[in-house]
């Protein structure tokens, strides 16, 4: 492949959420960037780009990973599933329901991020142990809900108990 | 049961009754009161969320990126945007000439002399003060010529603490004032000094609060555009209020309120207060849409988020206590000094007197002293951060209580039992003239005592300690202040300044309700949530007022100056959502209900004080079965508005402004019911310390609240678990931290420790419900309790399980293991002949300004060769790392450009370097500045030269000071980077002098090795 | 917040990365997770001309063990690694390493051998790799060498790879028979750089500790047996040598006493597991 030019905006296509995309970007241009402005799926956020707070994860090729540490010409011929991927037609999946039911978030900065990394994590570990949960959610940064609603949302659909009892 | 999973069993029969849909008031009773899942989720859930940076924009508009000083304190001598105006797709670069062109300072909140621009003027008072913005056609583009503005500043000292600005020889943030103590006030209430005087036990203590803040995930946003035709700025942004800020804004613009409209987006990605400090980037948003003739966008990312939006108030607290030998604290005396930052900015100094009236907490104490006093120092202003102003108070109230039982020998909790406020003095007056208005403190307290499991946990103490751990209990009492009197503010001026000025009081909520020709509500309220679920609340509010279904509610939050309904008490702030604007909207619906019942009145034949509404239906009290439909009703309202009774007028929409009838303005002694409210918390804890590491791990936490009548118990326990972690953060984790040079350390989440889920722990959460007089509904603020009172209850927790005096926040590993351990084990004798370094190991101290480092290198030829090669232009240009040019600008002083890099981080810099204090061959003294886009670099070294057998020992000391991005971001590794380029200094004196060009410890057989790594780092190519 | 332009080559093969960055010289890098390099792009602390991508070439797909070794190639990601089923037998240290390397999602995209070029001094990968005596393999478009790790790591961020080189593998040796390892760190909080890092390996002969993120790079040093008080003085002496620095979260006397307590506590794990 020959070296993409600076200073030229390239055509970038991904299968997004399971349809073909096609947008232009710079070399330099950020996945996170060119998901929410180039192509208008604004379900990701952008809440550090430095790969701290989580809020801008996707699944690429079904990994869960964050957005602003990709390029846009690095996800070309790529699969990029989002948070718009999970409910089609509007009908909630049983975390994202369980989510509600468990007040698992507040301003829902951070959720999208939280439910990508969740959906490809849960795919691996099924039935986690809190703590291996909170291993996995430790690479996500929430300031509204002090994670306890996510937690229980999570134990919830995957039938297992939280380790601190009910008062 | 928990309120989470009443809201999973509720949720669950919601969805099996009706398919989502079917909840009316009546047939389950109120809906308020109950654990309802929230409207908001489907969208935010979904990705359907319209946040700030999703909303569309205007084509042709631009992006705007903003120059920051790289400097805490310096003179502005001048800004060259000629380079960056140069780059394609740049349209404008704006600086303080356009601000003062179109813009003015903005207000101060005290009767002091200091300008705060929305740009720098003539001076930068603190490390990202905005000094510049680029705008152009897009973000990455606009960051691109940011490095190309060339700006030249003349440092100044900085001033880093209270203390220092106490100091009346520290550097002057603002001349003008004559001092860096910009205001101070005495309050006496009662007779304090007498008490104290004839005290049985003084009991004293000095507590330092650390800056920190809530960090909201999403940051600013502001979509500025000008109207030149009818001068008038409108702006679409996430500010939260409070709309007092507005007026400052539109005088800052230079127009009236009615020619700056300001819109926020449908959601906001959480605010915790520190939203309200956007309001000088809608003022430089404003300025640069005019300056540039084009609409203006601007997301202000993390990194400029950490450094310079906001940060919770510094204060030191020097408290005294006259006690009792019993305990019971008979008077108090607080002297407060609050780090406001560089500038005053509105509503600042709030976070000093939001808690004024309730400054002697949950306890009675009838006598009180206080000294308020207002320091500015070069850090970030301060600014709203959930809590506000109570974490500050109450880490130096609790852990006064607690010193108060360690001196005295007696059990912390009977100390907070015998100064709570007694249950038979409700509604009770403070000294200083807060209404606690109601709640029975020592009750509850002893409810949670109970329910929490506290002989347990003692136990659970006992026994750790028995086995030799490190296991401690701590607790706090508080009430938590909610809704602000908006002349809580102006205690800061004297009572003549208060006449002079006019009376400021009360803390007017709105809401309008609304109905449609189908019958459908709308419920606007000017609020501003920021993520906590008011929709969800008002709903429930409206619903059963209406007798309709929480569905048929509609409720719009994104707010609009131009067309809502508003005051300056307004916004998303000092917990006054469940009071007064959820009240407000009952009122409003109420109002809208009863004008309706006297329309029904008439179609059904029934007084209108017999109407009901119901399951969607209007009847008669004694005559269900003869009913209208609301829809239909409401339908009369719009399609038949000549039907109706003579004199009525259509019953459409309703909007009511209510004040609490207890906030007052200040009296003339100063006395202030700051807040309309006041609920109750008690808080106990056990934590357990690692011996080995220092590590705190909160192992039980109960936290007890009576914050009157709960209106969705889901939704508050959602509050109190959010504010809980963020006080388990600001407890273990998180600060605002700076060098004593100014430099600013905490620049990333990887550096500004936000707690993630393995950090925070789940409290056991207890209720009472002790409805208020105050609010319409009962309903007092709960969001912010935790964050005052759970950072001083984990303290009192660890210095009880350390059995010391002094704790200090963020209670770091590191700090508390100094504790623990002691004076460190001395270094061996000759530990440092293996060390891995070159022939020294330089050492750094803790204390110092910036960093400091000493150590001595051999090289291979006499003293008089070294100083040779010192004096010699040429020669000195080939020894400092990176230096590409070097240039005589005066004797022995030479302009360089210099490329400074550690691995891959690399900056061009360019640098001024001097030789001083000759004493050939022996002595000199190499100093060095210079700044690029990576920061700024100062640096000293004294250079000693010894003659040995072998040839030179040069010895050297150096002190440096780095600032900008590379300290804020990189501040873990800089102290070894130093070291890495004074090594490479020398590695260079020694191959110039003759030497081997691999020093010692190195491994040596690699040729080429030296070489590699200096092109590595930009030396050679 | 976003990274200046730079040019981008996504080579077709490892000859084709090479000489891309025989031409571009220091004004190239290589990315292929990206974990520590982009966000020093997008803050624009590096600002390369070229980013050359070898995050998909299959050469470099490598994971294998043979002749002793388990050898990792440059496009292996943490989490493939820590996906291993035979990890735990084959390098146990790492194994017990892996786990603090970031998180789950910066693993699933983070290699092993960016985590050795970037040369964090409190970085756990090459912490494990300093106490195994493993290897970098180096390769430009002129050679390839094999550097021992303790002389690859010279400085913060800084390393004696070339800037026309890649990391091609990086190599650890498998576990030896009668071998105890074991790994501790303190952070501040979970995932996040160390404070201080442990790493000991303990055989019938010799007791190594390896520590990270005290000096300005992960050092080892070897003991003969040691017990009681002489091993408090051995642990006090070296972490008297390493130094260490302040920073805003944790003095120099900290990560010392680190040194000495959960230095001597994996010391006593690895002794215990052999």
């Amino acid at each position: 492949m020959p070296i993409m030019n600076a200073d030229t905006r390239h055509p970038v296509t991904i299968t997004l959420n399971g349809r073909s995309r096609t947008g232009h970007a710079h070399p330099r241009m950020l996945l996170s960037d060119f998901l929410r402005h180039e192509l208008g799926a604004h379900g990701t956020r952008v809440g550090c780009e430095h790969g701290v707070c989580g809020a801008c994860t996707v699944r690429i090729d079904g990994v869960a990973q964050r957005t602003c540490l990709t390029l846009a010409v690095q996800a070309d011929g790529r699969r990029v599933d989002t948070v718009e991927g999970l409910a089609p037609e509007g009908r909630m999946t049983a975390l994202q329901e369980a989510f509600r039911r468990h007040h698992a978030l507040q301003c829902g900065f951070c959720t999208a991020g939280i439910l990508m990394s969740l959906s490809d994590y849960l795919e691996r570990v099924p039935r986690p142990t809190e703590g291996e949960l909170r291993d996995m959610l430790s690479g996500h940064l929430c300031r509204c809900t002090g994670y306890a609603g996510i937690v229980r949302a999570v134990m919830d659909v995957t039938g297992a108990s939280t380790e601190v009892a009910d008062v | 049961m928990t309120a989470l999973k009443a809201a999973q069993e509720t949720a669950r029969d919601r969805d099996r009754a009706a398919g989502h849909s079917a909840a009316h008031a009546g047939d389950r009773g109120p809906l308020v009161g109950q654990p309802i899942p929230r409207i908001e989720d489907a969208a935010l859930l979904t990705g359907a969320g319209r946040y700030g940076d999703d909303l569309p924009v205007k084509p042709g508009t631009l992006h705007a990126a903003i120059l920051r000083s790289p400097h805490a304190h310096a003179e502005l001598l001048g800004i060259d945007p000629s380079a960056a105006l140069a780059l394609p797709g740049v349209a404008a670069v704006v600086t303080g000439a356009e601000a003062r062109r179109f813009a003015s300072p903005f207000l101060v909140g005290v009767k002091a002399p200091m300008e705060h621009w929305c740009l720098a003027v003539d001076r930068v008072r603190y490390l990202g003060e905005p000094v510049a913005v680029v705008l152009a056609e897009d973000r990455y583009l606009a960051e691109d010529a940011l490095d190309r503005v060339a700006v030249r500043y003349r440092p100044l000292a900085a001033v880093m603490s209270v203390e220092q600005a106490a100091d009346p020889a520290s550097e002057l943030l603002h001349p003008t004032v004559g001092s860096n103590i910009v205001n101070t006030r005495s309050f006496t209430y009662g007779e304090p000094g007498r008490v104290l005087a004839a005290a049985e036990h003084r009991v004293a203590l000095t507590v330092h609060y650390p800056r920190n803040s809530c960090t909201p995930m999403e940051c600013f946003v502001v979509l500025a555009d000008y109207d030149p035709a009818e001068d008038s700025y409108e702006v679409l942004s996430n500010f939260s209020g409070p709309f007092a800020v507005h007026p400052v804004m539109a005088r800052a613009l230079n127009v009236p309120g009615s020619r700056l409209r300001l819109r926020s987006p449908p959601h906001s990605g959480g605010s915790f207060g520190n939203k309200q400090a956007v309001f000088p980037y809608i003022v430089l948003m404003g300025v640069c849409a005019r300056a540039a003739g084009r609409p203006v966008k601007w997301v202000e990312d993390r990194l400029e988020h950490l450094m310079a939006a906001t940060s919770a108030t510094g204060r030191r607290v020097d408290l005294e206590a006259a006690v009792a030998p019993d305990g019971k604290v008979l008077a108090l005396s607080l002297r407060q000094t609050e780090d406001c930052g560089a500038y005053l900015r509105a509503p600042e100094p709030a976070s000093l007197y939001r808690n004024h009236g309730n400054l002697t907490g949950a306890y009675c104490i009838p006598h009180l002293a206080v000294v308020n006093r207002i320091a500015v120092t070069n850090k970030t202003p301060s600014g709203l951060n959930r809590g506000f102003g109570g974490g500050q108070l109450y880490f130096g109230l609790e852990r006064l209580m607690d010193r108060i039982a360690r001196t005295l020998g007696l059990d912390p909790l009977d100390v907070i039992r015998r100064n709570l406020v007694p249950a038979s003095a409700m509604p009770y007056t403070t000294a200083s003239g807060g209404l606690l208005d109601s709640g029975d403190f020592p009750a509850t307290l002893e409810e949670a005592v109970e329910r929490g499991g506290l002989a347990a946990l003692r136990a659970r103490r006992d026994a750790a300690r028995a086995e030799g751990r490190l296991y401690g209990i701590g607790y706090a009492a508080v009430v938590e202040p909610s809704i602000s009197n908006m002349g809580y503010i102006t205690t800061v001026l004297t009572a003549e300044e208060r006449r002079k000025a006019g009376p400021k009081n009360g803390a007017q909520a709105s809401a309008t309700v609304a109905v449609d020709p189908t019958g459908g509500v709308s419920v606007s309220v000017a609020s501003v949530p920021q993520g906590q679920g008011h929709r969800t609340v008002l709903a429930q509010v409206v619903a059963d007022v209406l007798g309709l279904r929480f569905e048929d509610i509609r409720v719009v939050t994104d707010f609009d100056t131009a067309k809502d309904a508003w005051s300056i008490a307004a916004g998303n702030y000092s917990s006054r959502f469940a009071g007064a604007v959820a009240g407000t909207a009952h009122l409003a619906a109420t109002k809208l209900r009863d004008r309706l019942a006297r329309l029904a009145a008439g179609q059904l034949n029934a007084p209108a004080g017999e109407i009901r509404f119901a399951g969607g239906k209007v009847f008669a009290a004694g005559n269900p079965e003869n009913a209208l439909s609301f829809s239909r009703l409401a339908a009369a309202g719009h399609w038949a508005p000549g039907t109706l009774p003579d004199g009525q007028e259509a019953a459409l929409r309703e909007t009511v402004f209510w004040t609490p009838e207890p906030l007052k303005a200040p009296t003339d002694g100063d006395h202030i019911n700051s807040s309309a409210c006041y609920g109750f918390i008690f808080d106990f804890c056990g934590v357990e310390v690692d011996r080995v590491t220092g590590q705190v791990r909160i192992d039980r936490y109960v936290t007890m609240h009576d914050a009157g009548r709960i209106l969705n118990p889901l939704l508050m326990e959602g509050q109190i678990l959010g504010g809980f972690s963020q006080a388990v953060g600001v407890a273990l984790y998180e600060e605002y931290a700076y060098g004593a040079d100014g430099r600013f350390l905490s620049g990333t989440f990887a550096d500004y420790l936000v707690p993630t889920a393995v950090e925070v722990p789940v409290p056991v959460i207890l209720h009472r419900e002790s409805p208020s007089p105050v609010t319409p509904l009962g309903a007092k603020g709960a969001g912010e309790g935790n964050n005052m009172s759970t950072p001083v209850c984990i303290a009192n927790a660890v210095a009880d399980a350390l059995g010391v005096d002094t704790v200090s926040l963020p209670l770091t590993p590191s700090r508390v293991a100094a504790v623990i351990h002691g004076a460190e084990p001395p270094r061996p004798a000759g530990a440092a002949v293996q060390a891995p370094r070159v022939s020294a190991l330089p050492a750094t101290t803790p204390d110092g300004r910036g960093m400091k480092g000493e150590g001595s290198r051999a090289v291979p030829v006499p003293p008089e060769q070294v100083w040779a090669i010192l004096l010699d232009p040429k020669e000195l240009a080939a020894l400092l790392p990176g230096c590409e040019a070097l240039q005589l600008a005066g004797p022995n002083t030479y302009r360089a450009e210099v490329v400074v890099g550690i691995g891959p981080v690399r900056g061009r810099y360019t640098a001024e370097v001097a030789l001083s204090d000759l004493d050939p061959p022996n002595a000199l003294t190499l100093t060095g500045s210079g700044s690029s886009a990576l920061g700024t670099g100062r640096g000293t070294g004294r250079v000693r030269l010894e003659r040995t057998a072998e040839g030179t020992l040069v010895h050297y000391a150096y002190t440096a000071e780095v600032g900008g991005k590379v300290a804020a971001v990189g501040g873990r590794m800089l102290d070894s980077a130093a070291r890495l380029l004074i090594g490479q200094f020398f590695d260079r004196l020694i191959g110039r002098a003759g030497g081997p060009a691999t020093p010692a410890g190195r491994p040596r057989g690699q040729p080429g090795l030296l070489d590699r790594l200096l092109r590595l780092l930009g030396i050679r190519r | 917040m976003k990274p200046a332009a730079f040019d981008y080559l996504r080579p077709a093969s490892v000859a084709e990365a090479l000489a891309a960055l025989a031409r571009g010289g220091e004004d190239a890098r290589v990315v292929a997770g990206g974990q520590s390099l982009m966000p020093m792009l997008n803050m624009r602390l590096v600002q390369p001309r070229l980013l050359v991508d070898l995050s998909r070439l299959e050469e470099l797909r490598r994971l294998d063990s043979r002749d002793g070794w388990l050898e990792v190639g440059a496009a292996v990601t943490q989490s493939e690694l820590m996906a291993r089923s035979t990890l735990a037998e084959e390098v146990p240290l790492l194994a017990a390493a892996l786990p603090w390397v970031g998180h789950f999602q910066t693993r699933n995209r983070g290699t092993v051998c960016g985590s050795v070029a970037h040369a964090d001094p409190s970085a756990e990968i090459p912490l494990c790799l300093v106490a195994l005596r493993g290897q970098v393999l180096l390769r430009s478009a002129r050679a390839r060498r094999a550097v021992p790790a303790e002389s690859f790591f010279l400085g913060p961020l800084t390393t004696v790879k070339a800037a026309d080189e890649i990391i091609e593998a990086v190599r650890f040796p498998l576990r030896g028979s009668g071998t105890g390892y074991a790994f501790r760190e303190v952070a501040m909080r979970h995932g996040d750089f160390a404070i201080t890092a442990c790493a000991a390996v303990a055989d019938a002969h010799v007791l190594r500790l390896a520590v990270g993120g005290v000096a300005d790079r992960p050092t080892a040093r070897d003991w003969p047996f040691l017990f009681g008080a002489a091993m408090d003085e051995a642990l006090n002496a070296f972490a008297w040598d390493l130094g260490g620095d302040d920073d805003q979260h944790a003095t120099a006397a900290y990560r010392r006493t680190l040194v000495r307590g959960v230095g001597r506590a994996v010391i006593e794990e690895a002794l215990s597991c052999r």
